[in-house]
């Protein structure tokens, strides 16, 4: 398992270097740098050249690039080549837990929501309930997210003025106020995401109950829930964990579009911004920090596996 | 009175193509501490015959159109899910067809084995192991202790039949319904898991219906053999009578499709011709006709007569009295 867990710790980190060094070289690929437009008002040509060397980009490229390793390895991502230079690290510090609240609570919401909803369409196969729940999971798909935000700012805000439209509050300013500010951002990027679960769990249902080992379960004399909950759910359910990792790459991307929506100053807003300004260092750690937050729930997923299914041991 | 005793019961399965006429009024008995066979090709109504008994049989698609289930002095179509649940697996098990998937992969041989005890029997976990144990002791799995905390996959096709067995007599049943228990097994395992089961359900004194394709091997074990061919009994008797002396076409085609020890040189192996009618669309008079070798005008225009002979010996046939003159 410690064996299992370094390899995969090792290639964790094959994948970030190639993410970095693609950013870091694509990022450099486009004509002109950041400087040259900087200074483009004062009309000083040598205050570029001056700013060029102190971020060392009057370097080689490899040399610049080595440089950026080494220091990325050492936790230093560099400073915002803006304003008062603000260290990368301080800024996604500031702009991720916002993004990670938005992401963990569309996954919790959208959990919550469709696990009980894909289990009723399947065990009501057919009914009402089970129209029901698929005509709201096709809608649920069929709505951009920003599309969505937008309709939940207009009936819960501005119409009924039970939440704020926009901003954010931190966790310390009390958890009504953080929840507050974040369930609509939540609820527009997991709405989606609930249904495509929705969707998985029924049909996965469906499969796990045609099976043998559930007849012998009834066979048992069992209760009507230890066949459904104890014999079919845990079976059903792994599957859409390979599901839900793919989806969760949906979430994050989601997260970015709608907190400039909702004016969330997150990592997508960051990014956004870092892109636009070609500030480079933040842009080469926002982009390093998603990828390492792919890698890393990646993991997560398939320790889920080897939690539920026995047959799955990692070594 | 007998244990079980089932009378004139009909299964139909409403389908998009049509009804399906799985079952067409079927009457056998079980004795307590009887070992009775079915035997028929597949697709005969053996399966959902004996789900139908159990209260197994989904309505809709299933139906069940008429007859009588007794077991045990109590009428069984008729009695609540909630009652019915508590005889399932209690009073009444099932071992199944296929070993690799009739047990659940995710959860652990001991929990499989012990959760009717715990449910039915109210047994404390600790009780419920203690006595897990001793059951993979009687269907001959070493080292129980271990194989308790280990899952199927860790298991083979054989040890997992072996499980369901115990699983099956866990809760002291009065009956047991094994469906083709052995034919995904290996040849050599096959005997050795139905000789274990004879000799448990002997010593335990559980009646046990055998459900299979293979008349030799029942034969050598069952009491008692019901051959079932297109949703009815065709043809019943004792193993040993039905096997020397058939009495119905179809029950000779099937003898005469098996390898047997005591076959007189010369005679071939051959399969019965043709395939068993679609129960979704079954004619008029006998429905084993189109396939048997003593057919004559009338088997295709009016159902066959059911001819008792050699005291409780009985085929359902125009032809048997032919076949077997000796007999009135
Ligand atoms: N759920 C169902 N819907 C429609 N037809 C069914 C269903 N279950 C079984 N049948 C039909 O009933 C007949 C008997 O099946 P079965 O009892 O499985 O045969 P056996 O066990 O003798 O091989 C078959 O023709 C089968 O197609
Ligand atoms: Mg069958």
């Amino acid at each position: 398992m410690s064996k299992y867990l370094l390899r995969r710790t090792l290639g964790a980190m094959v994948v970030m270097w190639a993410v970095a060094t693609l950013v870091f070289f694509m990022l450099r690929a486009v004509p002109g740098d950041p400087f040259t437009a900087m200074v483009f008002d004062t009309g000083d040509p040598t205050a570029a050249e001056e700013m060029r060397r102190a971020f060392g980009f009057d370097q080689p490229v490899y040399v610049q690039y080595f440089k950026y390793l080494v220091q990325a390895v050492q936790g230093n991502l560099g400073t915002s080549i803006y304003g008062s230079r603000v260290p990368v690290a301080t800024i996604i510090a500031e702009s991720f837990p916002r993004t990670l609240s938005i992401t963990v609570l569309a996954f919790l919401i959208a959990v919550t929501i469709a696990i009980p909803a894909g289990l009723i369409s399947a065990l009501y196969k057919y009914s009402a309930l089970d129209h029901g729940v698929t005509i709201v999971a096709f809608l649920g798909l069929s709505m951009p997210d920003f599309w969505l935000a937008i309709l939940l700012i207009i009936a819960f805000a501005a119409g009924l003025g039970w939440l704020p439209a926009i901003g954010y509050a931190p966790l310390s300013e009390g958890f009504g106020a953080w929840l507050s500010h974040l369930i609509m951002p939540a609820i527009a990027i997991g709405t989606p995401f609930a249904a495509i679960i929705a969707r998985m769990v029924r049909s996965s249902m469906l499969e796990v109950l045609r099976t043998e080992y559930v007849q012998v379960a009834s066979s048992k004399g069992l209760l009507r829930w230890q066949v459904l909950l104890q014999h079919a759910f845990p079976n059903a359910l792994i599957p859409v964990i390979t599901v839900m990792g793919i989806a969760l790459a949906l979430l994050m991307a989601g997260a970015v579009v709608v907190e400039n929506v909702f004016a969330i100053k997150g990592l997508g807003r960051v990014l956004i911004q870092g892109i636009l300004n070609r500030d480079y260092p933040v842009v080469q750690g926002a982009i390093l920090i998603v990828s390492g937050i792919f890698v890393l729930s990646n993991l997560i997923v398939d320790m889920l596996y080897a939690a539920i299914d026995p047959r799955i041991r990692y070594e | 009175m007998a244990l079980l005793s089932v009378r004139g019961l009909e299964l139909h399965f409403v389908t998009p193509a049509g009804r399906v006429r799985a079952v067409n009024g079927i009457s056998y008995t079980v004795e307590a501490g009887e070992l009775v066979a079915i035997v028929g090709e597949s697709g005969s109504g053996k399966t959902v015959q004996a789900q139908a008994v159990l209260g197994l049989v989904a309505q809709p698609p299933g139906e069940i159109v008429g007859g009588a289930v007794e077991f045990d002095g109590v009428e069984l179509l008729s009695l609540p899910e909630e009652r019915m649940r508590t005889l399932r697996g209690r009073r009444i098990s099932m071992v199944f067809q296929e070993p690799m998937t009739s047990l659940n992969p995710v959860l652990s041989i001991g929990r499989q084995l012990t959760e009717a005890m715990r449910l039915h029997l109210q047994l404390t976990r600790a009780v419920a192991d203690e006595r897990a144990v001793s059951l993979l002791g009687m269907v001959g799995i070493a080292d129980p202790e271990r194989r308790l905390r280990q899952y199927p996959h860790h298991l083979s096709g054989g040890m997992r039949q072996r499980v369901m067995i115990a699983i099956a007599i866990a809760c002291d049943p009065l009956l047991i319904v094994a469906d083709e228990p052995t034919t995904a097994l290996d040849v050599t395992i096959q005997a050795q898991i139905l000789a274990l089961m004879q000799d448990l359900t002997r010593r335990l004194g559980v009646a046990l219906v055998i459900i299979t394709h293979d008349l030799g091997v029942v034969a050598r074990y069952a009491d008692r053999v019901n051959v079932m061919y297109a949703g009815r009994i065709v043809e019943h008797g004792a193993a040993r009578d039905v096997y020397r002396r058939p009495a119905h076409p179809y029950t000779i085609g099937l003898l005469n499709s098996v390898p047997r020890l005591d076959r007189p040189r010369g005679v071939r192996i051959e399969p019965i011709p043709g395939s068993p009618p679609d129960p979704a669309h079954l004619q008029p008079g006998c429905a084993f006709a189109p396939r048997c070798p003593y057919v004559v005008d009338r088997c295709r225009r009016e159902e066959p007569p059911t001819v008792t002979f050699d005291d409780r010996h009985v085929a359902t046939c125009w032809q048997t009295a032919a076949l077997r003159p000796e007999s009135g």
